[in-house]
């Protein structure tokens, strides 16, 4: 049973997230461990995996983009790595400022951190960080938007090409996530030190 | 279904409450002397074992076999703590991945101790109800991992206790604050206790309280508060007497409690004087609200990032939450309410004991799994991202952190060889990218793959994280259908045998009857005031006349025969006589103690002008 199905609903983008949330709940009393303490232990064990395939599939449905990535997998076949990791890839028209900064980072991180970057360095930085934030933010955007629509709308022989522009949205905000993480830590910036900023 | 009660087993203080059937509300239950709030320490004496009061009045005394704060040595190893073990009075030693307390010739680990402790509490609710009680919610820190959490649930089975729900402690209070007073909405729990810090970000709607993000901390609490104060009063007994009394024992229980009592008086008062009697001085100094803010002002902003960060993974702003609930006695400092009132612009809530809303809650928890209430759930998260170690020491996360439990996520491994048999895998549990750098779970090995050539064969293997938080792991070989075998290697923690083991102990070394414990503590009590007495004869002879002192010495003798008898009544009495003969004493030397402290004052101001 894939995520969709555990709620009853078709392997469509657009969903009602304030319904979803509803029906979560109404599931959630009717199938939580909780309420079934005295059912025997061959029932309580299908009680706890139904459970927790309701879980899983609440997180991965209520999130515009977890549910992107989500359904890439399951068109693809691979249904287990929740975390599951697209390859990275630079925005084309990026490219030469991407360079730029990444030597720049190079640079800082030869010369230990924040300590060998001057004011101007870091006003740089800070800048290119600024509008690669902007350029992710308008990615994901795209994504929730019309790259959902396009896959919703799809007929069957459209899906192929809905699903590569996925793809490439993904590797693309991929990319731009690391950068910025990277700019973050060469910045001294990156929130409680040792975190990782991983999305998950 | 028979009873369950709701366990709060703190770092400092445990209880247990229950809810009333009449009433359908939650109710803590007390001891037979009315208290509820039970010192979670425990003293090993030659007769037998003393937990709660009785244990904490030999804390001074018998510093090296008195075990407290025991709930910061729980599921953890040696490296975890040994920072922190100059602190502790008790000698600990690293043992097989866990860590054992060394008293005298034996040594205990820490479930053990925690289990002594339930025990005490199970016994309280079996009088209360006049009936056995075999089944218990427990509550841990929200931040609590995998091993503290298992840590906890040995440590209900050795005290012959069935923890049918591990229940993180801001929830349970939530619970117990949604139950009677909390409208639907956000709600964020800033929960500090005596050693361990969460926060949680809940939302509330239609009877079920979601959590949306936890974080915290898991060494910080009034014990560091007390710690800090502690290092202070040190430097200035060193300053003003030239003593040195960081190697004392027994002077740095006497400091310890001390400095929690003044803290404690600080939330309601602005200043407050401390007056400790030590061998050869007897140490007087006022101290200010406003001096124990600067002191531990650093350990009140490290709960600030936390809170951020569970507002940042729920995806709320500060501004977002309705409603704050503080919980746990250190949310008693006004500082520490200052700056969560700051942070979240809102006034907190503090309308529930914030010593008793954990247990409450535990017990309201109890009653949802009693069937008692059905109107209410509870959808807790695991508060950190659980993941496998894969080539170069990457962490690879299945299970990101606050995702709602139970849940479950699925790997498949293969071989890299032609012909293996047996498969590894490194659980880990942690935010950071390196395995090395996370909490290190579990070693499993799944063996039995029948021969295949390399990356043929197909085990699917399920990561299962249930209601309490703690993981389990199946596999199947996909190709067969068969399950594979695991071995699991737990990294921190006991083994199955065990924990069997200490089980039958405990039953074994059953403590003492109820008639032999009560002659424990009397002793002890009697012990208490020996000690007193004599300190107090060595320092303050030149107070009183003859006559005096020979009634004291007279009353002490008494008391010291009395002592080693079995006679509980004489004993007491003896005490209560030695400690009336006394009164006049104590009082000459408090005096001469204030008037010393007065006249070092004035030389100072004398001086400074």
């Amino acid at each position: 049973m894939d995520h969709f199905e555990v709620f009853g609903l078709p392997r469509r983008l657009g969903i009602d997230t304030a319904e979803l949330q509803r029906k979560f709940y109404e599931l959630s009393r009717r199938g939580h461990p909780d309420f079934h303490q005295a059912a025997p232990p061959e029932r309580q064990a299908e009680i706890l995996e139904a459970s927790a395939r309701l879980n899983a599939a609440y997180r991965a449905l209520r999130d515009p983009l977890a549910r992107i990535e989500y359904l890439v997998r399951l068109e693809e076949g691979r249904d287990t790595r929740e975390g599951a990791t697209v390859k990275p890839k630079a925005p084309p028209e990026l490219l030469e400022e991407m360079f730029e900064i990444q030597e720049a980072l190079q640079e800082a991180k030869s010369a230990g951190q924040s300590v060998g970057l001057d004011a101007g360095a870091k006003r740089t930085l800070s800048d290119q960080r600024d509008r690669l934030r902007a350029r992710y933010e308008q990615e994901e955007a795209r994504l929730r938007g019309p790259l959902s629509q396009a896959w919703d709308a799809a007929g069957p022989a459209d899906r192929a090409g809905a699903l590569t522009a996925f793809k490439e949205a993904l590797a693309v905000r991929a990319y731009l996530r690391t950068v910025i993480d990277d700019i973050d830590e060469a910045l001294g910036e990156s929130e409680e030190g040792h975190v990782s900023h991983r999305r998950h | 279904m028979s009873r369950i009660v709701g366990i709060d087993l703190g770092t400092t203080n445990s209880l247990v409450a229950y809810v009333d059937d009449k009433t359908g509300l939650p109710r803590v239950i007390p001891d037979r002397d009315g208290q509820v709030l039970l010192p979670s320490i425990v003293s090993f004496t030659p007769e037998g074992v003393l937990v709660g009061a009785a244990a904490k009045r030999r804390l001074v005394r018998r510093p090296e076999s008195t075990v407290y704060s025991v709930k910061r040595l729980m599921g953890r190893g040696y490296d975890d703590v040994k920072d922190e073990l100059g602190y502790l009075p008790f000698k600990v030693q690293p043992a097989d991945g866990i860590v054992k307390i060394q008293i005298g010739d034996r040594d205990v680990t820490p479930p053990e101790v925690s289990a002594i402790v339930l025990k005490s509490l199970k016994e309280r609710a079996e009088a209360h109800f006049g009936e056995p009680i075999e089944k218990a919610v427990v509550t841990v820190p929200a931040y609590f991992n995998d091993s503290q959490r298992q840590a906890t649930k040995d440590a209900g089975r050795i005290a012959g206790l069935d923890v049918v729900r591990i229940v993180n402690e801001p929830t349970a209070a939530s619970l117990a604050y949604g139950l009677q007073r909390i409208k639907e909405g956000l709600i964020a729990v800033y929960d500090l206790g005596g050693g361990t810090f969460d926060i949680s970000i809940l939302r509330v709607k239609d009877g079920i309280l979601e959590v949306l993000a936890t974080n915290g901390n898991t060494h910080l609490g009034g014990d560091d508060f007390d710690r800090a104060i502690v290092l202070a009063l040190l430097a200035d007994i060193r300053t003003k007497h030239g003593a040195d009394l960081g190697r004392d024992l027994e002077a740095m229980q006497e400091l310890r409690l001390a400095a929690e009592a003044a803290k404690i008086r600080l939330s309601a008062d602005e200043r407050t004087a401390l007056t400790i009697p030590f061998d050869g001085f007897t140490y007087h100094r006022a101290i200010t609200r406003a001096e124990v803010e600067a002191l531990i002002g650093r350990l009140v902003e490290s709960t600030l990032a936390p809170c951020r960060m569970a507002l940042a993974d729920a995806g709320l702003a500060a501004a977002d939450i309705d409603e704050v609930v503080l919980v746990g006695g250190s949310t008693r400092v006004p500082l520490v309410r200052r700056r969560v009132q700051e942070l979240f612009g809102k006034t907190p809530h503090s309308q529930l004991n914030p010593d008793e809303v954990v247990a409450l809650g535990a017990a309201v928890q109890a009653q949802i799994l009693a069937g008692g209430i059905t109107d209410m759930l509870l959808l807790d998260v695991t508060p950190l991202s659980l993941g496998i170690e894969t080539l170069g020491g990457i962490v690879s996360v299945l299970i990101p952190r606050n995702t709602t439990i139970p849940t479950s996520a699925r790997e498949m491994f293969t071989t890299s060889v032609d012909g293996q048999h047996v498969v590894d895998m490194h659980v880990v549990q942690g935010e950071r990218e390196l395995a090395k750098d996370c909490r290190s779970l579990a070693r499993f090995e799944l063996s039995g793959i029948d021969p295949m050539p390399a990356g043929m064969p197909k085990i699917e293997v399920v990561f299962l994280i249930d209601a309490n938080g703690i993981l389990s792991v199946t596999a199947t070989e996909l190709r067969s259908g068969k399950a594979a075998a695991i071995e699991v290697k737990p990294t921190y923690g006991l083994s199955e045998a065990d924990v069997e083991r200490m089980v039958e102990d405990s039953f074994t070394n059953a403590e003492a009857d109820v008639e032999a414990r009560l002659l424990i503590e009397t002793r002890n009590e009697a012990d208490t005031v020996i000690t007193h007495v004599e300190r107090a004869l060595a320092q303050g002879r030149r107070l009183v006349g003859d006559d005096e002192h020979a009634a004291i010495v007279a009353a002490l003798t008494a008391l010291k025969d009395a002592r080693n008898t079995t006679d509980r009544d004489r004993i007491r009495e003896a005490t209560t006589a030695t400690n009336q003969t006394t009164e006049h004493l104590a009082e000459l030397m408090m005096d001469a103690a204030l008037k010393g402290a007065l006249a070092s004052r004035r030389a100072d101001e004398i001086m400074e002008k």
